[in-house]
């Protein structure tokens, strides 16, 4: 590397007071006084988050407020902190919803294990847990910090689907049973 | 009011007077080390502290949220939590004068409030009568006395917490001292030698300093900082140094000292000597108003008599005493916030910077000021 020798100019006597510097930076911090401030007020100004954040795992639901899980337990079993527990249960009798595998009983997640791998929304067959933009969690008790079905649902709430796969799968069994 | 107060034992007076000081100057220093959050934190580009609010506060609609965005709040919330927080006293340190040094920061911080004038009003033949709570003559002597003992506070603070970062920050405080007091006392010593003319009474108090700055014509009702701008200069660098203030702060230099003094300082005694500090600022704010801004006359060449006159407040000494106070308060809060911008703008000297700096520069500067000063005042005055 070549060495540059920077000749370096004596301050003159005004620069040696260092009161012309001294002015010119309460110059500045004056203007920074006046100006705008640059804090972002946290709980009441939030902000903006890319929808491809990956945040608190969520449960969605279809258009149609069908809930989307099947309770196929493959999120519980990829999940590598096993923070994921889900109790299956078959779909009862005369819901509307009987063509559709199973649905989940109970389904946690604890966010005190999870560590936002997104595991369990890339494993998903029917796009029915996302990691969404949610980013705070808080509780006073280790209880408080479960994320239940309900809640799961709650700060989920429904995503658009274009798929509509049990939909068809109805349509396309009524059909070959109407040929019958 | 005033024939009751007058009535009062002597004993009562001085109590009354006491008390006043406290109930002035702690507010005051309070506000202060509020407004010192304030704007460091403007000028770092933050809103600084905006949150604490007590409920009954929030229900009152527009003042609650102003008052609780300018950090009111925070200031009690403050003050609460020294009072209330656990007075621990470290086990190695010497007890007696551990307790002491707090103490001794805020005796000459508050004595030297009661021979300050901080306002005047007319008596009803004209003439300019300054409100001060101890009506000395010696006035500056007595500031500079008095004030100079509180070094004794850091030194002792130091000392007794026999741990090292304070002790250097004790050993530096006393070395700082004697280094700047030469330079302010010989900046002083011209306005001393103009107001003393041969032929009137000597006198050394500050009311007379500012009735000189409120003479009729050019050079009498000018302001000393116009007459003597380097005396006030190196009179303020000089302040900056006695209250230990940054950039010359280097008794308690948080960068390598820790905490200098009150390192080994909690809770209420730590709070004791911010309060001394500000209260410094306060009083070394106050002498330089009334030596170089014109104490309490509004304007440069607008005395308070002249002001009184086209306000018609003459016959009303109440109002224009008030009124007086008001200019002077504004000057001194004024010259507060320049401490407090300059602190959150130069960085801090090193310690041999600082020595250079008093020894090298401001005292031969101010005797170089003083002998300049005396041959042109000798010349004009005979």
């Amino acid at each position: 590397m070549a060495v540059i020798p920077v000749e370096r100019k004596p301050l003159n006597f005004v620069e040696r007071t260092y009161l012309p510097q001294v002015l010119n930076g309460l110059r500045i911090t004056f203007r920074h006084l006046l100006g705008p401030k640059d804090t972002m007020e946290y709980p009441e100004e939030r902000p903006a988050i890319s929808p491809k954040y990956r945040g608190v795992p969520t449960l969605v639901k279809d258009p149609n407020l069908r809930e989307k899980c099947v309770s196929c337990q493959l999120c519980e079993f990829v999940c590598p902190p096993k923070a994921i527990r889900i109790t299956p249960h078959s779909i009862p009798e005369g819901s509307g919803r009987e063509h559709v595998e199973k649905e989940p009983l109970a389904f946690d997640i604890d966010m005190l294990r999870c560590i936002y791998c997104g595991l369990c929304e890339e494993v998903c067959p029917e796009e029915a847990i996302v990691l969404q933009n949610q980013y705070s969690m808080s509780g006073y008790t280790r209880a408080e910090m479960v994320n239940h079905k309900d809640r799961l649902y709650e700060i989920g709430g429904v995503l658009p689907d274009s798929h509509h796969k049990w939909d068809k799968k109805k349509a396309a069994e009524e059909g070959s049973s109407a040929h019958h | 009011m005033v024939a009751l107060y007058e009535s009062l034992p002597l004993i009562l007076q001085g109590l009354l007077k006491g008390l006043a000081v406290i109930l002035v100057i702690f507010p005051i220093a309070g506000a202060s080390s509020m407004a010192e959050r304030k704007v460091s934190a403007w000028i770092q580009g933050r809103p600084g502290p905006n949150r604490a609010i007590p409920p009954w506060f929030a229900w009152i609609p527009i003042l609650g949220p102003f008052l609780q965005r300018i950090g009111v709040f925070h200031l009690m919330a403050d003050g609460l939590k020294f009072l209330f927080k656990e007075e621990s006293v470290p086990r190695h340190v010497n007890r007696l004068y551990f307790v002491l040094a707090p103490a001794i920061a805020i005796v000459p911080a508050f004595t030297t409030v009661t021979v300050v004038p901080f306002g005047a009003f007319l008596d009803p033949t004209g003439r300019v009568i300054p409100l001060m709570l101890a009506p000395v003559d010696v006035g500056i002597l007595a500031v500079f006395a008095i004030s100079s003992l509180s070094v004794y506070s850091l030194i002792l603070a130091g000392w007794a917490s026999n741990s090292k970062y304070p002790f250097l920050g004790g050993v530096r405080a006393s070395a700082q001292l004697i280094s700047y007091e030469l330079s302010m006392t010989l900046a002083v010593l011209p306005v001393f030698l103009w107001v003393n003319a041969p032929g009137s009474a000597g006198t050394l108090s500050l009311a007379r300093v500012v009735a000189f700055q409120s003479q009729p014509g050019f050079w009498g009702g000018s302001w000393f900082l116009f007459v003597m701008p380097l005396s006030a200069f190196i009179f303020m660098v000089s302040l900056f140094a006695e209250t230990n203030r940054q950039p010359f702060d280097m008794p308690e230099s948080e960068s390598d000292l820790v905490g200098g003094f009150h390192t080994e300082y909690g809770a209420f005694k730590w709070s004791l000597f911010f309060v001394a500090e500000y209260s410094n600022m306060i009083i070394g704010s106050g002498v330089f108003t009334l030596l170089f801004l014109g104490g309490w006359n509004p304007l440069p060449w607008i005395p308070l008599s002249a002001f009184a006159e086209w306000t018609h407040l003459a016959d009303h000494p109440v109002l224009l005493g008030a009124v007086s106070i008001l200019f002077f308060l504004g000057k001194v809060l004024t010259l507060i916030f320049v401490f407090m911008w300059v602190r959150w703008t130069v960085p801090r000297f090193r310690y041999d910077q600082v020595m250079r700096l008093g020894w090298k520069i401001l005292l031969p500067l101010s005797i170089a000021n003083l002998i300049a000063y005396a041959i042109g005042i000798a010349f004009l005055q005979t």
